[in-house]
């Protein structure tokens, strides 16, 4: 089933008169303009750029036989991390691993590798609000949790940005996603984030930014803001973004940084359309296989069998999902013809959450705890699903073999859900238990 | 006059080229795995100058550039469809492949047709009928005629050693 699109207004006309989005601002400010509007083509100034093992080799590779004048623009804006093979799990991988070792150590780029996933590296010790950071990953939308513009790119822009220390950007439209109300027990942000690319549909904001506003994204945790930013590509999005609030600038203080700019969306700055949703009318979803915004009720997808379940990402696989997994293992096993694959995302959520005792929960209950990782998400790695399998994973994307085989199947629920799943040995819900 | 090898909706970068082979050294070597999932002869067939022709958000999921590279290095020709993902698009402008939004073709072509393309005119034939196609933004058919973006870097960087304007890039 496909959800309907419930539009609430829409405005097309923009004028260079009208005031800025978030987005907006942090565009005009790396293009060094006072104004941008949607459709510009502006030469911005990267303030980060992030490029992990996807992806890096083929940089370098570029980097070393196609620039006429290789120089690195500035190193110091320059991270790269191992992530997503990690540890390397064959001498090709060994190889290409070696190779961004080595290049970063030669020109001096911070340089990560098994310490967690990139987006979340990025987050506890990189990102600041205000800033326009280009990632080598996707999933780069991340940032907007504090109020960063962050965005996915290829190897190419990376490569060009890494040389010239700029990029070309088409300033997108921004997409309001007011957020009223509060979720009930039992429901999460993902299923908030899955139900609203279930409404708007794989490509409903393509090109565009989501600024997610209103007294629910107010009372949202960065934990839950980085979970709704991340998810955005899923629907097409170039960005997502909330207002690096008192709730973003203490979370920055804690981490040791101090903000550069603190932008808001002007009060009559345009917005293309704007989407209310009431999170009280949230219910707990599964996205089916094989599209993300196949989204239904998860109820409807109880009683599917399962042969393994994914806690982990750089969607979901932080403390605050540490947390609701152990809450709902503690005195239960996992069942006896499940696979439960948890994931921490940084080497920080495993040392707290073996501080709170979690890890000891999980082990007891018979999951398998692996090191922080892109894991079974991006399907190259430990943990890849075999024909036929069925798997439910808190990852970020439910492609038709994504997770393994090409006949594998992954539905894509929240940690709560998937925890359920694992001591059910069927889809299930926590209220289930 | 080449293939056309049509696709359905939301085609994502996966099924492009599967995560497994992103860290093969080169695209040379990820190239016959491209489509592998829907089509395992797909690189087999596929010809220089062959079509991909794709219906709503093609391209959809990672920033993976592996996915345009493949098909570029198999010698497809364009990329035709309804709307693009925009990290693809981006990705394939970048490198050099052509991406082409065209509204009407999709639902009168079948995998097996043949078609032809003039990008410069921005029309694509077959079946003896014609579909014009979206053009690209001045900037970016910039990107696409000078070969890419690290084609455009090159030439910008040669500029800039003659002593002239563009230096600042």
């Amino acid at each position: 089933m496909r959800w309907r699109v419930q539009l609430i207004t829409e405005n097309l006309e923009v004028t260079n008169n009208m005031g800025m989005t978030i987005a907006e601002k942090i565009i005009a400010a790396a293009a060094g303009v006072e104004a941008v509007k949607p459709g510009d083509i502006h030469t911005v100034t990267l303030d980060r750029m992030m490029s992990n093992d996807g992806t890096t080799h083929l940089t370098i590779d570029m980097y070393n036989q196609q620039i006429k004048n290789p120089t690195i623009a500035d190193p110091e804006k320059l991270v790269f991390i191992i992530d997503h093979n990690v540890p390397a799990d064959n001498p090709k991988t060994a190889a290409s691993h070696k190779k961004m070792r080595d290049f970063a150590k030669e020109h001096h780029i911070d340089f990560w590798e098994g310490k967690g996933v990139c987006h979340q590296i990025m987050m506890e010790h990189y990102v600041c609000p205000g800033e326009l950071i280009f990632g080598a990953d996707s999933h780069t939308c991340t940032y907007g949790a504090l109020g960063a513009f962050g965005t996915g790119v290829g190897c190419t822009d990376f490569l060009y940005g890494m040389v010239t220390g700029t990029s070309w950007v088409l300033v997108p439209e921004t997409v309001k996603f007011n957020l009223t109300g509060t979720l009930k027990k039992g429901v999460y942000p993902r299923d908030l984030m899955l139900h609203i690319i279930g409404k708007i549909g794989a490509n409903g904001v393509n090109y565009q930014v989501m600024e997610f506003t209103g007294e629910g994204a107010q009372a949202m945790s960065i934990n839950d803001r980085m979970v709704l930013c991340n998810l955005a590509v899923e629907a097409g999005a170039k960005s997502a973004i909330f207002e690096a609030d008192e709730t973003a600038q203490a979370w920055l203080k804690e981490h040791g940084r101090e903000p550069k700019h603190l932008f808001k969306s002007d009060v009559d700055a345009h917005y293309v359309k704007e989407y209310t949703f009431d999170l009280n009318e949230i219910e707990a979803v599964v996205a089916k296989p094989d599209f993300v915004d196949d989204v239904i009720p998860a109820k409807e997808a109880c009683g599917v069998k399962i042969d393994e379940a994914f806690l982990g990402s750089c969607n979901n696989g932080r403390i605050d999902e540490m947390r609701v997994a152990a809450n709902l293992l503690k005195g239960r096993h996992v069942a006896d013809s499940v696979r439960f694959l948890i994931v921490p995302a940084s080497n920080q959520v495993y040392m707290q959450a073996l501080d709170e005792g979690l890890i000891e929960i999980f082990m007891e209950a018979g999951a398998i705890v692996m090191n922080a990782n892109c894991s079974v998400c991006w399907g190259s790695c430990q943990g890849v699903i075999g024909e036929k399998e069925v798997l439910i994973s808190t990852g970020t994307r439910n492609f038709k073999g994504r997770a393994g085989h090409p006949t594998s199947k992954v539905y894509l629920g929240s940690a709560a859900t998937v925890t359920a799943s694992a001591i059910k040995g069927v889809i299930a819900t926590e209220d289930q238990l | 006059m080449g293939n056309i090898f049509k696709f359905h909706n939301d085609l994502d970068t996966d099924q492009i080229i599967a995560s497994q082979y992103l860290l093969l050294p080169t695209i040379e070597e990820m190239k016959v795995h491209a489509f592998e999932s829907l089509d395992a002869e797909f690189a087999s067939k596929a010809c220089p100058g062959d079509f991909v022709v794709g219906g709503e958000n093609f391209g959809c999921g990672s920033s993976r550039e592996q996915a345009p590279s493949v098909l570029k290095a198999l010698g497809i020709k364009a990329v035709v469809a309804k709307s693009f993902a925009r990290i693809f698009y981006r990705n394939a402008i970048n490198i050099g492949l052509p991406v082409i939004v065209c509204k009407d073709l999709y639902d009168q072509v079948e995998s097996g047709d043949t078609m032809e393309l003039s990008l410069s005119e921005g029309i694509v034939k077959t079946g003896g009928s014609e579909y014009s196609c979206t053009k690209l933004p001045p900037y970016m058919q910039s990107i696409l005629d000078k070969g890419g973006l690290i084609a455009s870097l090159n030439e910008m960087e040669s500029t800039a050693h003659h002593g002239e304007s563009g230096g600042d890039q």
